[in-house]
């Protein structure tokens, strides 16, 4: 070991390190746990199989997000931007482009702002029944589990038809989208949203009003409304504690004031809430989707900006001007207007926003990314402090900790 | 973008006495001294329902005296509108005050602005490392942290004794 500095016992120091009586126990719970998904750590003082205190420890998916996009044009970033909530990263990806557009003053056609509504909540729909798909496995509902990722599966292959990717999709662009829907693209999506309105229906029934499921996640990990605003909480957590805050509603962006749809909320607070308040979003998402699919008209994707959309392929081999172009935004990336800009899209966990600072180069001054994941962890001791040992699983389930948002 | 609730936007400039506050892309910037930034947290929050704090984080300007702005963001879920705070502060004292009295979210987000950036916060006793480790060498974001620097590695951990 020749590393610098002096030889680390451990990564973490936890909150306390003695019992606080004599019966109790202190147990560090992963950082790798097969019924936690994410690597997170947490440290918990039991009294049996009950919970006194809990620190949670995130950090280990750290990579250094907001370093490395110092160092990239503001376009070369957003296959970063992908990488953060790898569950939904068309929303990242169009969250990022709009704090970009912002800034730089533009305002994108018609067709794209559809087409990333569209898109939200398509990736919402995936994010939403990944979460419920997992969390149900992890008490033992295999067969839901099953059915919900198999719709997810086929959504994944079919946003691959327009993006070209299963997971990191890498299609937002700053100005417009990176192409435009294949041939057959929306009758597809009409056949997935069948299905999966038949496969959603059978999830309802089997879980809903289940004995067992009940009796897992009614009562379990509640969260009060005021503690859920004085930690920071939003999305479908926040909502589960009765308060309709949705930024879709409150402060619409994108397509979002044409669109008809209802904030779903709880009533407590806990594990059933958050799952119902879930599953009426998903049941919102698809109404959504079909009136997007209404609104779609054709036209031109990307505004017509030289400054950060790509000149068409053929005129790059055919122009020397485009050429030029070309090779000025990948080369030095857009140059983006002085100035810095908070920008927030509902995320399928809470409000995920990005704050830029440009000094006027092609590559930003600072990235920094408000990621709901990472707040949630900040309070999640209180759902858990209390509670069983065996209802840490549930409660983290929904949450829905995303590591690479979470950690950056 | 709409700006919703432009009128309390303007009760909030004349609460502080900054009428000539910028608002930047729907959302009113405050800039306060550091000592000023607890008892306007508690003016934003108690007076004018910015109930959720969303965001803390810095701005790091090598070349500018005093060198870092720390930045919250505040959201009125019933008024609908954003406030972006400000303050400088210099390399030499980099603290303000923490805002976890008031905020439950200030705890973890404190922590990642102090792992990043070295900012202290006056009044949050945990400021162990949260994204980084304990051991980590210098401050990530800062401009002059030297990328290819090595981190001490955390060893493996010795196998149980019998």
């Amino acid at each position: 070991m020749n590393a610098p500095g002096p030889v680390i016992r451990n990564p973490v120091r936890p909150a306390f390190d003695k019992a606080s009586r004599d019966d109790t126990v202190i147990v560090s719970i992963g950082p790798s746990h097969p019924a936690t998904h994410g690597t997170i750590q947490i440290f918990a003082e039991l009294d049996g199989e009950r919970i006194l205190r809990a620190d949670v420890h995130c950090g280990y998916l750290h990579r250094g997000f907001e370093k490395e996009c110092e160092d990239h044009t503001w376009h070369n970033l957003i296959p970063y931007v992908d990488r953060l909530n790898y569950c939904s990263p068309l929303i990242n990806d169009f969250a990022y482009c709009e704090a970009v557009e912002k800034l730089m003053g533009i305002e994108i056609t018609r067709r794209a702002v559809v087409l990333r509504t569209l898109l939200s909540e398509y990736s919402r729909l995936c994010d939403h029944i990944t979460c419920i798909a997992a969390s149900l496995m992890e008490l033992g509902a295999m067969t839901a589990f099953l059915y919900l990722v198999m719709i997810r599966d086929y959504m994944y292959e079919h946003i691959a038809d327009l993006t070209g990717a299963r997971v990191t999709h890498s299609y937002g662009r700053i100005g417009g989208l990176a192409r435009d829907l294949p041939e057959g693209w929306l009758k597809r999506l009409e056949e997935i949203l069948v299905q999966s309105d038949d496969f959603l229906g059978r999830v309802h029934g089997l879980v809903d009003r289940n004995r067992i499921f009940i009796d897992r996640l009614r009562d379990v990990g509640v969260i009060s409304q005021s503690d859920a605003l004085s930690y920071g909480y939003t999305g479908p957590i926040l909502r589960s504690t009765g308060l309709p805050v949705d930024l879709r509603k409150d402060t619409p962006y994108l397509a979002y004031a044409e669109l008809d749809f209802e904030v779903p909320v709880g009533i407590k607070g806990d594990n059933y809430d958050r799952y119902y308040v879930r599953m009426c979003e998903i049941d919102e998402s698809i109404h959504m989707i079909r009136q997007c699919v209404d609104l779609l008209e054709p036209g031109p994707l990307n505004v017509d900006d030289r400054r950060c959309v790509f000149p068409e392929k053929t005129r790059v081999y055919d122009e020397i001007e485009s050429l030029i172009n070309h090779f000025k935004i990948v080369m030095e990336g857009p140059r983006v207007p002085a100035g810095e800009v908070y920008s927030a899209h509902e995320g399928p966990n809470g409000e995920l926003g990005f704050y830029l600072v440009s000094t006027g180069g092609g590559t930003p001054w600072k990235v920094h990314c408000r990621a709901p994941s990472f707040v949630h962890m900040g309070g999640a001791h209180r759902m858990l402090e209390g509670g069983q040992l065996a209802d840490l699983v549930p409660t983290f389930g929904m949450i829905n900790m995303i590591g690479g948002e979470c950690d950056r | 973008m709409t700006t919703y609730g432009a009128d309390i936007l303007d009760r909030v400039k004349e609460r502080f006495g900054q009428a000539g506050a910028p608002v930047e892309h729907a959302i009113l910037v405050l800039a306060f001294a550091p000592g000023e930034i607890g008892a306007a947290a508690r003016a934003l929050r108690d007076e004018f329902g910015f109930e959720l704090l969303l965001d803390v984080t810095a701005v790091d300007w090598p070349d500018r005296d005093p060198r870092f702005d720390v930045v919250w963001h505040f959201y009125a879920t019933r008024n609908r509108v954003r406030v972006r705070v400000k303050t400088a502060v210099a390399l030499s004292d980099p603290v303000v005050p923490s805002l976890t009295a008031l905020y439950g979210s200030a705890a973890i987000m404190e922590r990642e602005c102090h792992d990043m950036y070295g900012i202290g916060f006056e009044g949050n006793a945990d400021l162990r490392p949260i994204l980084l480790y304990e051991g980590f060498v210098g401050h990530p974001l800062r401009k002059d942290y030297p990328k290819r620097q090595e981190q001490p590695l955390v060893p493996y951990r010795e196998e149980a004794k019998p």
